[in-house]
């Protein structure tokens, strides 16, 4: 069993990030995530591990900074709050672009423009749909505890260097600030030269070798016919990420005539308003999409068949509902989809939700059957 | 067993510190735990407030509306919170800074003079961890033996010279927490 601690979310990433063996940390602080690079400042690890830790003049220069040294075939990252994230959509679309890997953690707090430093998670079209410009998709994960928190740093990693991609962590002020029980990953030491020439020798540029072609790293092609190509081999890496790594969670589903569709903070509460709904009688149950992309839509479709409703719990005005809408739409089915959620960094209550389920279902819930349309 | 806790007073009382000990106590225990905060500006001299979950259990909602256990250090938090205790729940307050002691007649309500103690110990910051005992006697769901594994995982180890100050201050809060009311 590895090291148990009491550990702020936002903590536990840094600490995560040294034991994952990470190369390299580029950010700039913003309200609710700065104990990121607050903890790795402190930890040292350049010391440690030999990672580099970096406060960069802005969000511009930190993504910047990791695109350089994701060319080089280094496992680096990126963290910052929503404000942040919208500065750096470039950034990251040239990563997406360029085909490289690295982690980007939104710690997400409320919007539009500055907002408000209390949680949020208005920023799910952002992470999940572009939020840079062009054709571009990458891995999000939900993490709902601070366990998670630290689970996802590795994995995100595992995940970019799968498909030379970016992988985003999309979490919220809530996660990253609350304490809770971790048990810590053990430690990994970061790559070798020689390792990183074994894993992405074929792409990265860590210096060029005389038998063989020149790697380049770059976004830009000025032949439309190749940048067509380049389009084409990026979305069967998105399709084979749909089928290969889709996660999700389902909590007291079987039996379920009604399902709440929640992530990150507002799953949490969502658990506790499936047994508030249950000591009331109304068989409610909880599916948690862990990942945004790829969203759940399988799991969907399937719940679809005899739910009678679903209804999407979300810090945000109603942004995940599409994709449900979506899911339940290319299952041929016309089970009823509401939305619920508060904005601004107001996290629902356990109650307001069963409030609303019993509202906006009413009628399904009087009648005892499914109402279509 | 799961426990919810909101602990409520003013910035500087030791509201959040006393939650983070609770916490690793927990976790010493083997238990599940969640510490979860208001953050803001409004942590800023105004009110402070903390969540406390200890559970055998996975824990859902750090977001509640109802608690099985308040511990109230002011009068604003005895406003907010004196009504999100659950029927047949626990209420426990210093009445140094409330004006208004609680009415509510379905709680069971216990009262610690930690402001008059701590001052008598002469040390007022150990007044949180008197509350504390206090808490610890009306509901003992954790040892004192791993609350004080609990101490030594949350302070800085240049502060361990105070646990045994602080182990003094819990036993004299478990000594002079009073039942004002058992339902």
């Amino acid at each position: 069993m590895g090291e148990l601690r009491l550990m702020k979310g936002n903590e536990v990433l840094a600490e995560a990030a040294i034991r994952c063996g990470c190369d390299g940390y580029f950010g700039y602080p913003i309200t609710p995530q700065s104990e990121v690079m607050e903890t790795l400042m402190a930890r040292q690890p350049w010391n440690e591990t030999g990672m580099t830790v970096l406060q960069a003049e802005s969000e511009v220069a930190s993504i910047n900074m990791v695109y350089g040294a994701a060319g080089s075939g280094k496992k680096v990252m990126t963290s910052s709050s929503s404000p942040g994230i919208s500065l750096m959509a470039e950034g990251i679309s040239y990563i997406a672009g360029a085909e490289l890997p690295c982690l980007i953690i939104n710690v997400q707090r409320g919007g539009p423009g500055l907002g408000t430093i209390q949680p949020s998670q208005a920023d799910y079209f952002q992470s999940v749909k572009g939020g840079g410009h062009g054709d571009y998709k990458m891995i999000v994960l939900a993490p709902a505890s601070v366990q998670e928190m630290n689970d996802f740093v590795a994995l995100g990693f595992e995940l970019a260097f799968k498909y030379r991609n970016p992988a985003m962590i999309l979490t919220d002020g809530a996660i990253g600030q609350m304490m809770e029980r971790v048990e810590l990953a053990d430690f990994k030491p970061r790559w070798t030269e020689e390792e990183i020439k074994v894993k992405s020798g074929a792409w990265a540029t860590i210096g060029k070798a005389i038998d063989r072609e020149r790697n380049v790293v770059t976004s830009l092609e000025m032949d439309s016919a190749k940048m067509e190509a380049n389009n084409l081999r990026f979305q069967q890496k998105y399709k084979q990420m749909e089928e290969e790594d889709c996660r999700y969670e389902e909590i007291m589903c079987d039996d379920a005539e009604y399902i709440l569709v929640a992530f990150g903070t507002s799953s949490r509460v969502c658990q506790k308003s499936v047994e508030i709904a249950r000591a009331k009688g109304l068989k409610v149950g909880l599916l948690r999409p862990i990942t945004l992309f790829p969203f759940p839509k399988k799991a969907i479709n399937k719940l679809a068949e005899k739910a009678k409703g679903f209804l999407s719990v979300e810090m945000s005005a109603g942004q995940m509902i599409e994709d449900i809408k979506l899911a339940v739409y290319e299952a041929g089915k016309n089970t009823r989809v509401e939305h619920f959620g508060r904005m601004g960094g107001i996290i629902p209550t356990p109650g307001e939700v069963v409030e609303a389920l019993e509202e906006k279902f009413s009628w399904e819930i009087s009648y005892g059957v499914k109402r279509y349309y | 067993m799961t426990e919810e806790i909101i602990i409520a007073g003013f910035g500087g009382q030791g509201v959040l510190s006393m939650g983070k000990i609770l916490a690793y106590s927990g976790i010493m225990e083997d238990k599940e735990v969640t510490w979860f905060p208001s953050y803001g500006p409004e942590m800023r001299g105004g009110t402070a407030n903390v969540t406390v979950i200890v559970s055998d259990t996975r824990i859902s909602s750090p977001i509640l509306q109802e608690f099985d256990t308040a511990i109230i250090l002011n009068q604003q938090s005895m406003d907010k919170f004196e009504k999100a205790v659950k029927p047949g729940g626990t209420l426990l307050y210093d009445p140094n800074g409330v004006i208004h002691p609680p009415t509510r007649t379905n709680i069971n309500i216990f009262r610690v003079e930690g402001t008059k103690t701590a001052v008598e110990m002469g040390n007022p910051k150990v007044f949180n961890m008197i509350v504390f005992g206090s808490y610890l006697k009306v509901k003992p769901i954790l040892s004192l033996d791993n609350v004080e594994k609990g101490l030594e995982k949350s302070l800085p180890e240049r502060y361990h010279k105070l646990i045994p100050l602080n182990l003094e201050a819990i036993k004299k809060g478990q000594e002079i927490v009073e039942t004002m009311q058992a339902v």
